[in-house]
């Protein structure tokens, strides 16, 4: 058990790409942390890097306070779960689980001690003299996850450990991890590309894009004040909307070709014709109501009928200059046709405002501020 | 898979033809015609022949010269399997180091080794060359007259590094590819679960390298005792008298120069019998040794 704490690290394979690039974070002793983000942002690399499979190029990294820079993997007591898992398949399921025991000279009678309790955690206590070959794909996960638990490392490491499950397993694996973290307490760095996994493990979640850590904070915080236009993008099914917008010449609006197409608060900071991102959730846009004013209509293209909710697909400002598509949630009982007109309502506090040209989030007050602004939250621990 | 069904036609066997008949002409017929005249004593001036039932046999294998160029069989094919395949691997765990990931390296390095035999081949033989061979210069710094042909053990000596230096390339190939089939998450895993690299190489790689391995030792005891004769041919001179020659290139001298068929037929004999064993060996081995995917 231990802190972790990657201190401005970058990663250059080679010329001056950086795979990774300027990342800090303060992972605080038995937090659950989940590095999420899009195919090729450094994911991987980072935590490679943790647990000293790949050379850190630039920063430090430490675990409980020793820098481990100049470490091989097998002295920084770390345990890595592989998105393949890995196993030595040459070696019983026993084996596999004691080699790493027996290398650093542990005595029979515990390593034995280990290895049946790992198993009997996790059911595995049947299959310990079969190979990896003989298993099925979620009884070698459980081996995989044996193999890091028996050595009770300070921290553990996950590479997509669920990737190649199916749905359902893997739904089961994510509500296990969760409940073995909780119960060991180890310092956990997981990473995933899928954001259902990311938003229910996570204590911490870390955003990335590009090599950098584009949003660090609770998952709550990350979906509620996206730092930016990419984490707004990126965390939510479906995803965030996004509308160009220029704010009005008083500034109590987002206009879209000269349309007011939504009220504002940030009225103060902004100045009238300022280029902004408007970001809107699906599910805070509602049906308005008889009596009630619509902020946009909505010229429904498409309707996916999910049960509990619906999803209308369509258009708004058709024909204009500024054209948008966007898509609503609604409640499971709205009847709705392809090419009606759907007069829709936004709660002005749902709204979400980007500057156009950086892409950053836009905050009303200095309070705000202070809650996305990524590493403030952790770097206060 | 797809499986193409012929009905209870004989176009399949229309395509096998082609491929028994090359069997059957080259191998069958000879290994047929060996074993009779095995149990023959053939005139020498080949006037007819005679039944001598089991004598060619009793012949050899009482005979002390086969048995001794047996012992020196076996010792060549033992120093020379095992120091070509220990020495390839030796390089292919160096060359694997440097290599993982590059691809284009490996592919150009693979080149070189299929192309080089036959190079390597007439480089060994000029190694040991008595005018100009550097080995030679080299022994003699040290007082050592090397002398190829003439001096038994020193013929033995090049026999077994030339023999041992020609297979090299074959065994570096296999061994490198074996080396890289083994997933990177499995050696990462291991670099997780033990410092020590020599250690992990000897519970980790190695195991996982075993079906190359025992594929190649057959191939490598194969190669030594039969691969080898053009190599001793050179290296004797054509003249065996002193030498040391193996079993294979004796069946070729006492048929040919000592125009003993029999004698010699009935030593092909027992070599068959030898590859015989090996494949069964190999077979049993393979079937039951674990297929790692
Ligand atoms: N060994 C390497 N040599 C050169 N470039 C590499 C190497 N490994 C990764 N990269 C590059 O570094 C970047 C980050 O790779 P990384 O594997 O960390 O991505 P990732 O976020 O894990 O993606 P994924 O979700 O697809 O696994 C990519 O652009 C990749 O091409
Ligand atoms: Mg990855």
């Amino acid at each position: 058990m231990a802190q972790v704490h990657i201190d401005r690290v970058s990663k250059i394979y080679s010329g001056t790409q950086r795979a990774v690039n300027d990342i800090s974070i303060v992972i605080p002793d038995g937090e659950f942390v989940v590095l999420v983000g899009p195919s090729g942002c450094g994911k991987s690399t980072l935590l490679r890097m943790v647990a000293g499979l790949e050379r850190i190029t630039e920063g430090t990294i430490s675990i409980d306070g020793r820098v481990v820079n100049a470490l091989e993997p097998a002295e920084r007591d770390i345990a890595m779960v592989f998105q393949n898992y890995a196993l030595y398949p040459h070696m019983k399921v026993y084996d596999n689980m004691a080699y790493g025991l027996r290398n650093r000279g542990m005595p029979k009678a515990e390593i034995d001690q280990r290895v049946r309790e790992a198993a009997k955690t996790l059911e595995l206590e049947r299959l310990l003299e079969r190979r990896p070959r003989e298993l099925s794909g979620g009884q070698r996960q459980r081996v995989a996850m044996g193999r890091a638990i028996v050595r009770s490392p300070k921290v553990f490491l996950f590479d997509e450990p669920l990737s190649n499950l199916d749905a359902k397993l893997r739904g089961q694996m994510r509500v296990e991890i969760r409940k073995l973290q909780r119960r060991f307490g180890v310092t956990s760095i997981y990473v995933t590309h899928d954001q259902v996994e990311a938003m229910t493990l996570a204590d911490t979640l870390v955003v990335m894009n590009n090599g950098v850590a584009e949003q660090v904070g609770s998952p709550l915080d990350v979906y509620k004040r996206p730092a930016s236009t990419f984490v707004a993008g990126f965390i939510g099914a479906p995803a965030m909307n996004l509308i160009d917008a220029d704010v009005s010449d008083d500034g109590s609006a987002a206009t879209v070709g000269g349309a007011v197409i939504a009220p504002l608060e940030h009225s103060a900071i902004l100045e009238p014709g300022h280029a902004v991102t408007l970001g809107i959730r699906p599910e805070h846009l509602r049906r308005a109501g008889a009596n009630e004013k619509a902020e946009i209509e909505l010229v429904v293209s498409a309707i996916e009928i999910l049960g509990a909710d619906t999803l209308a697909h369509g258009q708004i400002g058709a024909g204009g200059p500024g054209k948008s598509n966007l898509i609503a949630r609604l409640p499971g009982t709205t009847r709705l046709e392809v090419g009606s007109k759907l007069p829709l309502a936004i709660d002005r506090s749902a709204i979400h405002l980007f500057d156009r040209e950086t892409g950053r989030r836009i905050v009303s007050d200095k309070a705000s501020q202070t809650e996305v602004t990524p590493r403030a939250r952790l770097a206060a621990v | 898979m797809n499986k193409v069904r012929f009905g209870h036609s004989a176009i399949p066997y229309l395509f096998l033809l082609p491929q028994m008949l090359i069997v059957a002409v080259f191998f069958y017929l000879p290994a047929g015609e060996a074993v009779r005249s095995s149990f023959y004593l053939e005139d020498p001036f080949g006037f007819g022949s005679t039944f001598v039932g089991l004598d060619n046999y009793r012949d050899v294998l009482s005979n002390a010269e086969y048995r001794r160029v047996a012992i020196f069989t076996l010792w060549f094919t033992v120093l020379v399997a095992f120091f070509a395949l220990a020495i390839a691997l030796v390089l292919a765990v160096k060359a694997d180091a440097v290599l993982r990931g590059a691809k284009t390296y490996r592919t150009l390095l693979m080149w070189v080794y299929a192309i080089a035999p036959p190079v390597a081949g007439l480089l060994g033989i000029m190694l040991f060359d008595q005018h100009v061979g550097p080995i030679v210069k080299l022994a003699a710094l040290f007082g050592w007259d090397l002398r190829v042909g003439v001096n038994y053990h020193d013929t033995a000596f090049a026999m077994i590094v030339t023999a041992v230096w020609l297979q090299i390339a074959v065994n570096f190939i296999f061994f490198l590819s074996g080396l890289q089939s083994i997933p990177r998450s499995v050696r990462e895993a291991a670099r997780i679960d033990c410092r020590s690299g020599f250690r992990r190489f000897w519970t980790v790689t190695f195991p996982l390298l075993t079906p190359t391995a025992f594929f190649l030792v057959v191939i490598n005891i194969t190669y030594a005792l039969f691969d080898t004769f053009g190599l001793i041919d050179l290296m004797t001179k054509n003249e065996p008298g002193n030498n040391p020659v193996t079993l294979v290139y004796k069946v070729f001298l006492d048929g040919f120069r000592g125009n003993d068929l029999g004698g010699s037929s009935a030593q092909s004999v027992i070599l068959m019998v030898v590859v015989f064993v090996l494949t069964i060996v190999q077979f049993r081995f393979i079937e039951r040794r674990v297929h790692y995917s």
